[in-house]
């Protein structure tokens, strides 16, 4: 294996397997493969390291293998086959891989999946409950809220958390706490009203 | 981005202790800034420490009637707080005009502080850049430069810190609490970001064995009079050209006590004391303020494309004292700029 390392002298701490589980039991399982063979792995490795995470997705948990690298957007797009959530800049720059982590909309294209080690995830496939759509996702049909749907998941999933972060009173408000999606397409108006309807219901 | 060892800090001694020994590791808390800089391999570090876990989440009265801020506190939770609210609006409307609401779920009060600059370049593994690659050259001094500083730029960098709490911050006169494997430390918020100078690879005056375990509050807040106003290409979700952060002491039409700091002109929030001593004991007037604001900007300096925001930075400045005198702050909701 060879050093990564710019200075191979640089004093650097190497944990130990037993530190790392004592840490908070997130278990690298082998440098470079998936298998879950035996190996130690060495941070000198130019191979990815994998770790072991497990996380709930719109109620139903997942234990993964993954490279420590893997964003919680690249997971669940690329791992567990939930396109729903949309990938457009992967700079945190366009809102269209917005999600809901522990009750919080964020932005999964800037984490790594590792760091939601136990999170409970919302994607835009987790909000209609038995087939009926949420009211959100009904309100941007009836409203005309999308053009090409790129930006819509991501729009759905941050008014979801918008509403449940109950600080939204006016239009100008909705507007401005939404200002983190962007829509190519300009649906913005249609969007605002969307939301404000949903947002009106008592 | 490059491949990482990925580590988990379970209390600060954990993390001093961990980030101490290897000068390749790099702790991550929101990670808005860290992973974005990693995929465009601007930052290569080969450890990753987490210290999302770490017990520092708390926002505390200090003994001394000022606040104390873990520095785990995400950004929406410091707005949102209502003593943040309450008693240092200044604070609270900064972080309001910063980034998105997915953004600020994620940022901590930390990692706000050590963001890096948003110079195109410094981004740019291709171009020459002396705060990436020191010794390579700077590519902004003669190139794009739009964003740039107006104000203690230096031959080697002229970037700005694209922070707005910092600006809020840099008026509330906050410490900075930092701890090592050598001890604990307080940084008066003036020293904490450095100018660029010879080396501006180096950001701020924390050392790369020490953590930020809080930010302190004095007591004064300026609740009365204060505004954070910010210029930028969009209504939202920009960073700022100019942004001015003020607080006012006001007895009758008297200024008693008048602070303002400035976003996206410099390398760090900008105040000077000559500028807040043009405005002590003077009448809160527009002339009082014109002269503050030329005060300020006596030895702003501007580049091929950002000369502008000399001009700006005057006007910015003589509207928010004037917004912040009458006791009507710039409104982060409706961007009407009254
Ligand atoms: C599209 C976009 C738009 C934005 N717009 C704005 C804007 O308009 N205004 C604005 O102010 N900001 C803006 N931001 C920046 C945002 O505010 C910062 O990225 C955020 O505050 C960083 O906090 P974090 O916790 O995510 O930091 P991280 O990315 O986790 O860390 C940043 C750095 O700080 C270090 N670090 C973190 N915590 C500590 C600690 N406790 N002790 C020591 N070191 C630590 C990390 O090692 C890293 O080097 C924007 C960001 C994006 C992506
Ligand atoms: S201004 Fe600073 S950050 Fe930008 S290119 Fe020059 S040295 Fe790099
Ligand atoms: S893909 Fe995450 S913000 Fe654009
Ligand atoms: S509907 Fe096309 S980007 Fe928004």
């Amino acid at each position: 294996m060879t050093n990564i390392r710019a200075d191979a002298s640089s004093p650097f701490h190497e944990p130990t397997r037993r530190e790392t589980v004592a840490a908070g039991g997130v278990l690298p399982v082998a440098a470079g493969s998936s298998s879950g063979a035996a190996a130690v792995p060495s941070i000198r490795s130019t191979a990815p390291e994998m770790v072991s995470v497990s996380l709930t997705v719109n109620g139903r948990t997942h234990a993964v293998v993954l490279d420590t690298r893997t964003t919680l957007l690249d997971l669940l797009r690329e791992k567990l086959d939930l396109t729903g959530t949309k990938k457009g800049c992967d700079q945190g720059q366009c809102g269209a891989c917005t999600v809901i982590i522990d009750g919080r909309r964020v932005n999964s294209c800037l984490t790594f999946a590792v760091m939601y080690d136990g999170a409970q995830v919302t994607t835009i496939e987790g909000l209609a409950n038995n087939g009926a759509l949420h009211p959100l996702q009904q309100a941007f049909i009836e409203h005309d809220a999308f053009q090409c749907g790129y930006c819509t998941p991501g729009q759905i999933c941050s008014a979801v958390g918008l509403i449940a972060e109950g600080r939204a009173k006016t239009a100008d408000d909705i507007r401005e706490l939404m200002s983190g999606n962007l829509c190519r397409c300009g649906a913005y108006t249609n969007i605002i009203a969307a939301i404000e309807e949903v947002m009106r219901r008592p | 981005m490059i491949n990482f060892h990925y580590a988990r800090a379970n209390d600060v001694t954990d993390a001093v202790r961990q980030i101490g020994g290897d000068a390749n590791a790099k702790f991550v808390a929101g990670g808005t800034n860290l992973i974005d800089l990693m995929k465009m391999d601007v930052e290569r570090p080969t450890t990753v420490i987490d210290i999302t876990r770490l017990p520092l989440k708390q926002i505390e009265r200090t003994p001394d009637g000022g606040l104390r801020i873990g520095a785990l506190v995400r950004n929406t939770d410091l707005a949102y707080h209502p003593l943040v609210e309450e008693r240092y609006p200044v604070l609270a409307s900064a972080i309001m005009a910063g980034a998105s609401q997915q953004l600020r779920n994620m940022a901590s009060t930390g990692g706000n502080l050590l963001q890096r600059t948003r110079c195109a370049y410094f981004y740019d593994t291709a171009t020459p850049c002396n705060k990436r690659k020191p010794g390579s050259g700077c590519s902004a001094i003669d190139g794009q430069n739009r964003m740039h500083a107006i104000l203690g730029g230096s031959d080697a960098c002229i970037a700005t810190h694209p922070s707005d709490m910092c600006v809020a911050l840099a008026v509330l006169e906050a410490r900075v609490h930092v701890a090592s494997e050598s001890g604990d430390r307080v940084i008066p918020f003036a020293d904490f970001h450095r100018l660029p100078g010879k080396t501006p690879q180096r950001d701020t005056d924390l050392d790369g064995g020490e953590i930020i375990t809080a930010v302190e509050l004095p007591p004064k807040g300026f609740a009365a009079n204060y505004t954070y106003l910010k210029i930028r290409d969009r209504l939202s979700y920009a960073f700022a050209l100019v942004s001015v952060a003020v607080g006012l002491e006001l007895d009758g039409d008297t200024i008693k006590e008048g602070r303002f700091a400035l976003g996206g002109v410099a390398h760090k929030p900008w105040r000077d004391q000559q500028a807040e001593a043009a405005l002590r004991g003077r009448p809160a007037k527009a002339a009082t303020f014109a002269r503050a604001a030329d005060a300020l900007l006596r030895d702003a300096k501007g580049y091929a494309h950002n000369t502008f925001k000399i001009d700006l930075a005057r006007r910015c400045i003589v509207r928010a004292l004037t917004q912040a005198a009458r006791g009507t702050p710039q409104s982060q909701s409706s961007k009407k700029i009254v």
